[in-house]
């Protein structure tokens, strides 16, 4: 099992990783590039073969910056093909992303057959292995997280602008193809430093998922980048310790499982995008409509009458469709009705506000 | 007749793929008017708009922007783009959309400040949506969303206007209100240009009117060219449409 310090130093990565993924997901999220990042880490993989088969090193710097260069290489191709064929981008992205990743699993292969005793443990990088994270991994991503904080808010302004309107912020000035290439290149990098920890396969489950969870609290986009980075780093720190707690668990997936759980809480409890609270929201609308057409329908009957209390049968409402008894109850206990054994009477405050309802409605509904 | 011209363009030609969108169009638009741009769909007048802003790089023709180009006089020149163009449920409020206007004379990296704020907020009045400043986007109304557009290019604070269908799928008070600004903006010497779909409304709405199908038609004063022999030529059926002045 791991020594402490070795659980902490895989701790702190994965922290990072996940809040760094998570600030950047929010970003592909919202440019509706989603499918960008699972493109760019399987475009990263024949990068990383090639790295070994060229320097025959195999520590993660070397190996990272290979996957760095065809992840780029990646992503500039999609962007081309977008660009200037009449390709959709999710065909620009299958297509590139197979493609790389096939090519990828070629080179594997290949390495894999070689008499070299050194090419074992390169597919780690296609399920990610945090165990093997040390600490001078950890200060890479400690250093590009700082970096990219530090573009980010520096360019907060032009980030937003490019990702709600683009033409318009062509139209101000601003170089978009620049602030695009600068948000581009940031998920690329990201990507590439989670590939160790979380692997070519399931990386972009790290920069969807924290920031499909914040989008469902926040109307904002500050708070739902922060959001994003906490989801983030809480699936990191929490799959490491649930993977570390149980031995022969691998880290990665269990973070991107965790990532998983905080979405579907996002999705199901979130107050004012929840499913949640809007099915209870729709319930409640329902209930209240319906009330309000049986004490309509007693209007209807108690109108006819002189007295408008005068008492009526119950068995009469069930001339009304949308009758139960619980919705008499409702009524009673409002003071809208009363009831005398097998007959009911509005009370003059039902009478009015029945009389009312539309009027309260509109001002309800306001 | 007015002297000045505010936007000049010449022989622009623009093309997608292989056919041109636009060809050789020449247009002069003098400075004051409030001026209509009406065609069918495809006639190319988003294009055109889009083309002058250089959104869009035509394959030859030039444009000026008093005399200079759209580069050197950028802070003269306010852009509404379609509303279908965004994507409403991006997660920001009316405020701070109205507020992306400041951001051109803003240029990099400097954040807007109190000042940039109460311009946004007196734009805001102006489109009568005040009360809504903090209201999430997505729970605007299409009308609503189009005020703030409006609003957006109003703070911009330019001498020349161009608005790509602002009337499109606004109620009826919404129009007015908008017309009102537009109007507003012409006695205030300002120069408005419109993508304008309603032929009905052009007499009473604009006093220019560019006849646009993918060449340009015709172009002038509403009162002298807006008729059915124009109307024919640019929409290619026989078109009638009683003027009411």
């Amino acid at each position: 099992m791991f020594s402490d310090y070795t659980l902490r130093t895989i701790t702190l990565g994965t922290a990072i990783l996940g809040a760094v993924t998570g600030m950047l997901g929010s970003f592909a999220v919202l440019r509706k590039q989603s499918l960008l990042g699972d493109a760019i880490s399987h475009a990263a993989l024949p990068g990383i073969a090639i790295a070994f088969l060229l320097t025959g090193a195999k520590d993660s710097n070397t190996l990272l910056f290979g996957a760095l260069i065809s992840g780029l290489i990646g992503t500039f191709w999609i962007r081309g093909i977008i660009t200037k064929t009449h390709l959709k981008s999710d065909t620009a992205l299958g297509l590139i992303l197979s493609l790389f990743f096939g090519f990828g699993m070629l080179l594997l292969t290949f390495i894999q057959k070689q008499p070299n005793a050194n090419q074992a443990g390169l597919d780690k990088y296609l399920f990610g292995q945090a165990a093997t994270l040390v600490e001078s991994d950890v200060w890479m991503m400690a250093i590009v997280t700082g970096i990219c904080l530090c573009v980010l808010l520096l360019f907060w302004k032009e980030f937003k602008i490019l990702l709600f309107d683009k033409d318009y912020a062509k139209t101000l000035g601003f170089n978009t193809k620049t602030i695009d290439i600068l948000i581009t290149s940031f998920i690329v990098l990201a990507i590439v430093l989670g590939l160790q920890t979380v692997g070519v396969v399931l990386m972009s489950a790290m920069l969807l998922a924290p920031a499909a969870a914040a989008r469902q609290w926040t109307n904002s986009l500050a708070k739902m980048v922060f959001l994003a980075a906490l989801f983030g780093a809480f699936s990191g720190v929490f799959g490491t310790a649930i993977s570390a707690s149980k031995n022969n668990i691998p880290t990665g997936p269990v973070i991107v499982i965790i990532a998983a759980v905080f979405v579907f809480v996002s999705f199901v409890f979130s107050p004012s995008r929840g499913l949640l609270f809007k099915q209870i929201r729709f319930i409640k609308n329902r209930r209240d409509l319906q009330l309000h057409k049986t004490l309509a329908f007693m209007y209807g009957i108690a109108e006819t009458h002189a007295n408008i209390s005068h008492p009526h049968e119950i068995k009469i409402l069930n001339n009304f469709q949308g009758f139960t008894k619980s919705s008499l109850n409702k009524l009673v206990e409002k003071n809208y009705v009363t009831l005398e054994g097998s007959t009911w009477s509005l009370t003059q405050e039902g009478f009015d506000s029945a009389a009312n309802l539309y009027n309260q409605n509109t001002k309800q509904n306001e | 007749m007015k002297q000045n011209i505010a936007v000049q363009i010449d022989d622009l030609t623009v093309a997608y793929n292989y056919k041109p969108v636009l060809w050789d169009i020449d247009l002069e638009i003098p400075e004051g008017v409030l001026m209509a741009i009406v065609g069918p769909n495809g006639a190319g007048k988003s294009t055109l708009i889009k083309s002058v802003l250089g959104i869009l790089k035509p394959i030859a023709g030039s444009v000026s922007i008093y005399g200079k180009s759209y580069e050197q006089q950028r802070t003269l020149v306010a852009y509404v783009p379609q509303k279908g163009s965004v994507d409403w449920d991006f997660p920001t409020t009316a405020l701070d959309v109205v507020m992306m206007g400041t951001y051109g004379s803003l240029g990099w990296i400097k954040r807007p400040r109190q000042q940039e704020k109460k311009a946004a907020l007196e734009a805001l009045e102006k489109v009568g949506m005040l009360p809504f400043k903090n209201r999430q986007i997505s729970q605007l109304s299409g009308g609503q969303q189009q005020r703030i557009f409006l609003a957006r290019a109003l703070v911009q604070d330019a001498a020349i206007y161009f608005m790509d269908e602002p009337f499109q799928g606004v109620d009826a008070t919404t129009e007015i209100a908008i017309i009102n600004i537009l109007k507003e903006l012409r006695k205030a010497g300002k120069t408005v240009i419109v993508v304008h779909h309603d032929l009905q409304t052009v007499p009473e709405y604009f006093d220019w009117v560019t006849f646009l199908n993918v060449k340009k038609i015709a172009t002038g004063p509403v009162k002298d060219i807006f008729n059915d022999d124009n109307l024919t030529k640019t929409y290619g059926i026989n078109y009638k449409v009683s003027i009411q002045e």
